[in-house]
């Protein structure tokens, strides 16, 4: 099950943060961030709730990058 | 500009007019110190803010960190021996401008590039209870009567029912020719209505329609990433701290070893002060952004040009393509049976047309078809009479009270004609008039009149096999590929058999050659995803193709493989030169500082100088030569 999110983010090396974050999130297969179009496409594992997922991959997100924001 | 941008705008105004000021104000002392430090609050608080949450997040290595403790030792510094603060605060005014300026490029970019592929269509008009209605093309469904008027895109796919008018469809093709459309023409959405009013029926969805797909194809493209993206920023993951180590090793290692091996003073500020500069220095930013704004911008150029790439990914892998597989059918031919010749006619090749045009007025077939088209003109059937099809082998006709026969060997041997056999490829259709033989009409795929100028485009760039795959018979791909200058044919071929044949030439080339295959997407499908890179043409409307190939021409003209090509090379030039060109300046940067030759000042312009000419450098990506001058 693929999602695209729009985020917020202000540099390219914070987007590539949070894509290690969100990729390391239990339940995300697989995690992109495109910088420039300001867009996250999660993969999530089967039979998972995926807001939760996205609230557990927000919050990470906002560890290593205090500055950023993901819209669910 | 954004909020958030003007707010740190006026924070660097206000810190440079305060740097200015204190300059000229006779400051001692603590004094000094306060208004010194003030400004610098104001320009780099928040980046010790965000070091400081970077910490306590346990991700310390980060570039708010390096500058947060370059200009917090530089400060300490000046304060424990030289009073000089200018620096400190100079050095994170510039840093600032430089994120600025990022921020500001980038957003610009963003919007420049959105604004290429400006096919969104806002509304469709549909007629309730006779008055014309603006609603959401998500809400029409399939079948529904739009009317699109003069100025408007079309919004969903569909057939004209009603009206003509010329399209401008540059927006999906990059073709800035008009098209016209009237009544039972496909239309697809994306494209703008010129001048006349339309009635369109439309065939899909808002979400399947032209448009969208394209649109959510050029939106996710830079999801998948190229080789020098992941280098990159793997890079950067390494790269910091290793830097953060070293300075951490200059500021400390040589005073020890002064100090205990060379029995010298240990001169620490001096050794902890290059260490500060090295930290400058090392900002990984130019690298970080200027490569994925090089890829995002090559991407978008070709957009504009009608050349979809699914990802910055396949832009490098087109870079690297030294063969080109072509299929025949619809990529170099036109895939449309036309009447090329007529031979050893004794009566005007005008009126032997015409004759055969009226014997097959009754056929559907494309043979027959492209008889008719030839004629060109209104077929009256009332000349035709005792019209008799022979199924699969010709027609028998009077037409002005003349016996008309037109077929193939087949049908003359039957009727006992003496005809003559053609040595031409395609299809032979022999005419006799009165009973006596009229020569025969030559029927073949043309092919397409920029195909040979392609081939020609593509060998200057730089490819060194051009093959052609075919489904024909081997002596139509021989004629076809020698007038092109093809170098390998392959005939008779199935479409499993063409999977196999490119496997069997991805097998015998070289690693770090790429191969690409340009099909129309009918039918070689599994080809198009098997080979390095899968180039479908002609593709508007056609899903098939969107989908399986990795970059989508839009409209069919094969001078555009060329420009994919030389747009592909010109991106990966960009990105090589930033990457080089920073890396390159650091280096030198870096080991100036450690020697202690670099100060600050330096070592901001490395840092900020460097990133501002990468992104520029990086938006020489959007700009994409025209074809006529990618001849050349």
């Amino acid at each position: 099950m693929k999602k695209t999110y729009k985020i917020d983010v202000d540099c390219a090396n914070c987007a590539d943060k949070m894509e290690l974050a969100a990729q390391k999130t239990a339940g995300v297969k697989e995690a992109t961030v495109n910088f420039m179009a300001l867009k996250m496409t999660v993969d999530f594992e089967d039979d998972q709730n995926i807001d939760a997922v996205m609230r557990e991959v927000r919050k990470n997100c906002k560890k290593v990058e205090d500055d950023c924001e993901v819209y669910l | 500009m954004s909020k958030k941008q003007k707010s740190m705008l006026l924070r660097i105004i206000a810190a440079a007019a305060m740097l200015i000021g204190f300059h000229f104000m006779p400051l001692t002392g603590t004094t000094r110190f306060v208004a010194y430090f003030s400004a610098y609050l104001i320009i780099g608080g928040d980046i010790l803010i965000k070091a400081g949450k970077g910490i306590k997040n346990k991700q310390v290595f980060d570039e708010n960190f390096l500058m947060a403790v370059a200009t917090v030792g530089a400060i300490a510094l000046a304060l424990y021996k030289t009073g000089d603060y200018t620096e400190a605060v100079a050095v994170m005014l510039f840093y600032q401008i430089g994120e600025l300026f990022q921020s500001y490029a980038v957003g610009k970019s963003r919007k420049n590039i959105t604004a290429l592929m400006d096919i969104r269509p806002d509304y469709a008009n549909i007629k309730l209870n006779g008055t014309l209605t603006r609603v959401n093309p998500d809400e029409v469904e399939i079948g529904s009567i739009i009317t699109v008027q003069p100025g408007e895109k079309i919004p969903l796919d569909g057939i004209v029912v009603n009206g003509e008018s010329a399209l401008n469809t540059a927006a999906l093709t990059g073709e800035s020719r008009p098209r016209s459309v009237h009544g039972g023409d496909e239309v697809f959405s994306g494209c703008i209505n010129i001048n006349g009013l339309l009635e369109v029926r439309t065939t899909k969805e808002f979400g399947e329609s032209t448009a969208s797909k394209i649109l959510d194809l050029v939106e996710n493209a830079s999801s998948r990433k190229s080789k020098s993206e992941n280098f990159i920023s793997k890079f950067a993951r390494i790269y910091t701290p290793a830097v953060c180590f070293s300075a951490l090793a200059l500021a400390i290692l040589p005073p020890l070893a002064r100090l205990f091996v060379m029995d010298l003073p240990p001169d620490w500020e001096n050794w902890v002060y290059r260490a500060l500069t090295f930290l400058v220095i090392s900002c990984p930013c130019a690298l970080v952004i200027s490569i994925p704004l090089s890829f995002f911008a090559g991407i978008g150029g070709a957009g504009k040009a009608g050349i979809l790439i699914k990802g910055s990914n396949y832009l490098e892998t087109l870079s690297k393509t030294k063969i080109v597989v072509f299929d025949k059918t619809g990529t170099l031919t036109q895939g449309v049976f036309e009447v090329s010749d007529v031979h050893h006619n004794k009566m005007d090749k005008a009126k032997l047309i015409e004759y055969a045009a009226l014997a097959e007025s009754a056929s559907s077939h494309p043979i027959g078809k492209s008889i008719q088209r030839a004629y060109g003109k209104e077929i009256d059937r009332s000349r035709v009479s005792n019209l008799r099809e022979i199924s699969g082998n010709g027609v028998i006709a009077t037409v002005d009270g003349i016996d008309i026969v037109i077929g193939n060997d087949k049908l003359m041997k039957s009727l006992n004609l003496d005809y003559i056999p053609c040595r031409h490829t395609g299809t032979i259709i022999h005419t006799a008039v009165d009973g006596e033989y009229e020569g025969h009409i030559v029927i073949a795929d043309i092919i397409k009149p920029q195909a040979k100028q392609a081939i020609t485009a593509l060998k200057k760039a730089g490819v060194k096999k051009t093959v052609m795959l075919t489904g024909d018979t081997a002596g139509v791909g021989k004629q076809v590929a020698d007038f092109l200058g093809i170098d390998e044919v392959y005939s008779e071929l199935l479409p499993a058999d063409k999977v196999e044949k490119v496997e069997e030439l991805i097998k015998n080339k070289a690693e770090n050659e790429k191969l690409a295959f340009v099909g129309d997407g009918i039918n070689d499908a599994p080809v198009l995803s098997r080979a390095d890179i899968g180039i479908a043409m002609g593709a508007i409307g056609s899903d098939a193709a969107i989908e399986a190939a990795d970059i989508v021409l839009m409209d069919d003209d094969p001078m555009k493989i060329t420009t994919a090509l030389r747009l592909s090379r010109k991106c990966l030039r960009i990105v090589y030169e930033n990457i080089w060109f920073a890396l390159g300046v650091k280096g030198i940067c870096l080991i100036l500082g450690a020697l202690g030759i670099a100060n600050m000042w330096l070592a901001v312009f490395a840092d900020v100088g460097v990133m501002v000419i990468a992104v520029l450098n990086a938006m020489r990506a959007l700009f994409v030569q025209k074809q006529s001058d990618s001849i050349v």
